[in-house]
């Protein structure tokens, strides 16, 4: 049997990373002046544990750097230590710390030593003198090294580094190039007749060596961690493997023991030879007992969603496949072949049901993204001197999990924004007659096809003279009879800032042209709306590029168009005493006791041999944004779960129409934009209006 | 040097793309080209026995190329015979499926003389041809 | 041997050019082979509505949604059928993928820089703008169309028009 220590280390740095956001959100939520001695037992266990972990795999820095947290910990939760606001502050900053030292190790590097020793530093000054003699130097000590997008440790079967022997140089390109396809190349070395290359991203060796094949033969690679690997890493390697799982396991078995006395199981498992370390390997990192709302994580399986991908594709041919056969079954008599209809039938709803499911293990709440706000928002406040007040709203709002992290970074820096210029000092804002603490609001919904993500603060707003004369300054063609939306939009132009004064928060005119073009990439646009003196809002609208809709497949003349399931109130067949012709091709419907604007759908995208008697086809009632209106269709064919596709990737936006999806035979169908069909409806409701006036 | 008499046989559904491939060969100074319009067709063709060079494209209907090459490689007469890929997209799934169906090499559409040249350069300097 | 190239966009502007030569209305074009993503039948357009006649929808290729422009009915030429043997040529176009309806696909040529003529201002249905030069083969003249200026120009409508301040 062979054991790879690499899978240990991931399921440690995965604990790892659930534990230190357990902390700082206790941390958080702390309260300073009655600290909750189960949330201080709580933050105590989630360090000692991480301590454990780090000392069996021999991560020194991160088991030093525990080791002097945990101290400070526990003579905090024995009410030896008193906590104040620095204190807070410094365990938050050792936090990230921590956070850095672990995606070092996730990616076979040393953890930053200069973090390190200022870190270990202040705490220590901690301990020894209490916070008072911290509270000078603190403020402005560089956080924890940003942390790189730490490719996950590698899994069996994975490399990042590949050596290729008896070549000549002028082949080393070629195979470089090769490797290219496994994604970026972080360094490449050429020595002796050796190419070595190490990838940015791992890569199945199976996979590379099929590749490097059309060049080299096999006997002609080797891969492997060519870098300095951590300490207690390279011990790892070949026969030593399992003498130093077995020494984990009884470490891992002794930490664990630590902090549950009570109970043995792990012990025992840790007799047994190689089989139970991951078990007990594991548990040396085991969470502490949760509170609130992460208790529910127990029973969760970590999938990469690579694999999700993978599945979601491979059910989405299933569901083309079964198309296929209904459509060719479609002529087959009821009577001779019931079974066969039956049985597909049965294929049908259970195809269904599994695209389905399959497709919501890639949703996540907002909640998922909003969750990192608080920590951002406490340490920016008191870093810049204000009182702000965060609230989130639609928390629930489901979006795609890939959308969800591509946003993070955009909303970030708005988010920064907004506290750095938007929101103002407390002095300011009581000499303006507001509460001196500023509120900054993040909220999600769905909308017509989109999510919408709001970033409003009741700040100082946009002043519309000095982003103008700014923007003449830069030299961008402004004139002074620009409305204010194309005013709010120059502080996207790139090299852009209205900051009085240039703070480290924001405000260098960095990123507001790099978070437009990031949201264009995903499909979608910025808008802005400022009151001045009252307070800004960016809203995000992004398309459902990634994201999956419930749709109802309509069919009007010989075309096929997906209305949004949460926009049908209901559908009917309308009688004559329901219709009111108030123009000569106007007409409004009376659904239970009002009149409702009729939109026909033939009418707006030009549709020939549709059913244009109202009586004859059917009605549906659609609710956008909080109005009705009706719209005529041919025929509803059914209820279908779709994958948005954003049309403008390579053609444009077009009216009437939000985004389009691939119906299971392969052919396109587009998806109607409600907030748009409303409007139609409404420029004939105001045309009733005039007619009635006239 | 490889020999510039060696029997290639282009693999495509489409006419154009067949005859864009041809000429592209002929410019490198290959003349000796023959077509297939599938993979069912390419096979029998092959189990003449005439050709030493196969270009396919991957997407055809009847027998697609990977499901061909994979035959190619599974018959004791023909599992010698260099077979290039045309893919449509520099996908690492398809260039790894490319290669563990047995491909010798690997081109992306739209490819120019030179990088035809160059793939084919590269698979007779593995061969030794 | 030829001198191996690693990176076909590194050519510089005095190397050859390779075009795809179509055949549209009795003039024979070329545009840059490297533009050119693949070539397909024409099947399965859902259409669009409120847009110019020659935009002819939207169709699903390998799961992306990709125009489809005839270029017959752009250049105001009669008879544009669509059966078994209409040729779309699909094209890369900055970032975006579309599909160009052209009569007929001929060959690839390479074209040395002595070939390519600057474009006089000729009556041929292309707009002047669109062209980069003439090339002659023999006694061939290709018309050599600039694909990413006359695929972004405003008449197409392919892409939206740059806003006013970017």
């Amino acid at each position: 049997m062979t054991l790879d220590i690499a899978e240990f280390y991931q399921t440690f740095f995965d604990e790892a990373d659930e534990l230190l956001d357990e902390m700082e959100r206790l941390l958080i939520n702390l309260d300073i002046d009655a600290p909750d001695s189960e949330d201080l037992n709580a933050i105590f266990r989630a360090a000692h544990s991480i301590k454990g972990g780090a000392g069996t795999f021999g991560f020194t820095h991160l088991q030093e750097t525990t080791h002097l947290l945990e101290n400070l910990l526990d003579r905090a939760r024995h009410g030896e230590l008193v906590l104040d606001r620095t204190a807070i502050d410094l365990f938050l900053e050792c936090r990230d710390v921590l956070a850095g030292q672990i995606d070092a190790y996730r990616a076979s590097e040393e953890p930053d030593q200069q973090a390190y020793e200022d870190m270990a530093q202040r705490l220590r000054t901690l301990d020894e003198q209490g916070s008072a003699a911290l509270a000078a130097p603190a403020g402005d000590k560089p956080a924890a090294k940003p942390a790189k997008p730490a490719p996950v440790a590698l899994p069996e079967g994975m490399i990042r580094t590949v050596m290729i022997s008896g070549i000549a140089e002028d082949k080393c390109s070629t195979l470089v190039e090769e490797l290219g396809l496994f994604g970026d190349i972080e360094s490449q070395a050429y020595e002796g007749d050796t190419l070595t290359v190490t990838l940015a991203q791992p890569a199945a060796s199976d996979d590379i060596e099929s590749v490097l094949c059309f060049v080299v033969d096999a006997d002609q690679l080797s891969f492997g961690a060519a870098q300095a690997e951590p300490a207690g890493n390279t011990a790892a390697d070949g026969a030593g493997a399992e003498d130093v799982v077995a020494q984990a396991v009884s470490e891992a078995v002794a930490a664990e023991r630590e902090h549950r006395p009570q109970d043995n199981r792990t012990q025992e498992k840790a007799t047994a030879p190689a089989e139970a370390a991951p078990v007990a390997a594991t548990a040396a990192a085991s969470k502490p007992k949760a509170t609130g709302k992460s208790s529910a994580e127990s029973s969760s399986l970590r999938v990469s969603t690579e694999k999700v991908d993978e599945i979601i594709n491979l059910v989405g041919e299933l569901v083309i496949t079964q198309s296929m056969l209904e459509q060719t079954i479609g002529g087959l008599d009821t009577e001779a072949h019931g079974a066969l209809l039956e049985g597909l039938n049965q294929l049908q709803r259970n195809a269904r049901d599994l695209q389905e499911a399959v497709m919501s293990v890639r949703m996540m709440p907002m909640d998922y993204a909003f969750n990192r706000f608080p920590r951002l928002v406490r340490d920016l406040s008191s870093k810049l001197g204000k009182e702000i007040n965060l609230v989130t709203e639609g928390e629930s709002t489901e979006l795609d999990k890939g959308l969800i992290e591509r946003i993070m970074d955009p909303m970030t820096h708005l988010v920064r924004n907004s506290l750095d210029h938007g929101i103002e000092t407390p002095e300011r804002r009581k000499a303006a007659g507001k509460p001196a603490a500023g509120t900054l609001t993040l909220a999600a919904q769905h909308q017509g096809g989109s999510i919408l993500i709001d970033i409003s603060d009741d700040g100082a707003g946009l002043n519309r003279e000095r982003i103008l004369a700014k923007a003449r300054q830069n030299g961008l063609a402004v004139s002074d009879s620009m409305s204010d939306d194309e005013v709010w939009q120059l502080i996207f132009a790139p090299g852009f800032s209205t900051a009085e004064a240039v703070t480290d928060v924001s405000g260098r005119g960095v990123g507001m042209d790099v978070v437009k073009r990031n949201i264009q990439e995903l499909g979608g646009h910025v808008d802005i709306r400022s009151t001045f003196g009252q307070g800004t809002t960016i809203r995000i609208v992004l398309p459902l590029t990634l994201a999956i809709m419930d749709g109802m497949l309509i069919r009007v003349g010989e075309e096929v168009f997906i209305m949004p399931l949460g926009a049908i109130k209901e559908s009917m067949q309308v009688q004559a005493d329901q219709l009111k012709r108030v123009a000569q091709d106007k007409q409004l419907v009376y659904v239970r006791g009002e009149y409702l604007p009729l939109v026909e759908m033939h009418r707006v995208f030009d549709i020939d041999n549709a059913q244009s008697d109202v009586l004859r086809g059917i009605v549906m009632v659609i609710e956008s944004e909080g109005r009705y209106f009706t719209l005529l269709v041919d025929e509803l064919l059914g209820q279908r779960q779709v994958v948005v596709k954003n049309l403008e990737t390579n053609y444009r936006k077009v009216v009437g129409i939000s985004a389009a999806t691939i119906l299971g035979d392969g052919s396109v169908a587009l998806i109607l934009d409600v907030v748009a069909l409303s409007r139609a409806g409404r420029q004939s409701e105001t045309q009733v209006q005039r007619a009635a006036l006239a | 040097m490889a020999d510039k008499n060696l029997n290639f046989l282009v693999v495509d559904d489409f006419s154009t793309m067949r005859r864009i491939v041809r000429n592209l060969l002929k410019e490198l100074g290959y003349n000796n080209v023959e077509e297939a319009e599938d993979g069912a067709e390419a096979l029998e063709k092959l189990n003449t026995g005439k050709f030493q060079f196969v270009v396919s494209d991957w997407n055809m209907p009847n027998l697609d190329g990977l499901e061909m090459l994979k035959r190619i490689r599974a018959s004791d007469t023909l599992k010698h015979l260099p077979v290039l890929m045309v893919t449509a997209e520099a996908k690492k799934e398809n260039i790894v499926a490319a290669a563990q169906a047995g491909a010798s090499g690997y081109v992306v559409k739209p490819f120019s003389a030179a990088t035809l040249e160059e793939k084919l350069e590269r698979i007779f300097d593995k061969l030794g041809m | 041997m030829a001198e191996v190239i690693a990176n076909d966009a590194a050519r510089d502007a005095a190397a050859d050019m390779e075009v795809l030569v179509f055949a549209l209305g009795g003039e024979e074009y070329g545009v840059d082979i490297l533009k050119v993503q693949e070539i397909r039948g024409y099947n399965q357009v859902t259409r669009i509505a409120n847009v110019p006649e020659f935009v002819k929808g939207v169709t699903n290729l390998r799961g992306s949604i990709v125009p489809i422009i005839d270029a017959r009915i752009k250049f105001g030429l009669e008879n544009a059928a669509y059966d078994q043997h209409t040729v779309v040529i699909v094209l890369n176009v900055g970032e975006r993928v579309v599909g160009v309806v052209v009569d007929s696909v001929s060959d690839v040529l390479t074209l040395s820089p002595e070939q390519i003529k600057p474009a006089p201002d000729f009556g041929v249905a292309a707009a002047t703008d669109h062209v980069l030069g003439l090339g002659s083969v023999d006694d061939r003249m290709l018309i050599l169309v600039d694909i990413d200026r006359m695929m972004s120009s405003s008449e197409l409508a392919i892409v939206e028009e740059v806003e006013a301040i970017a």
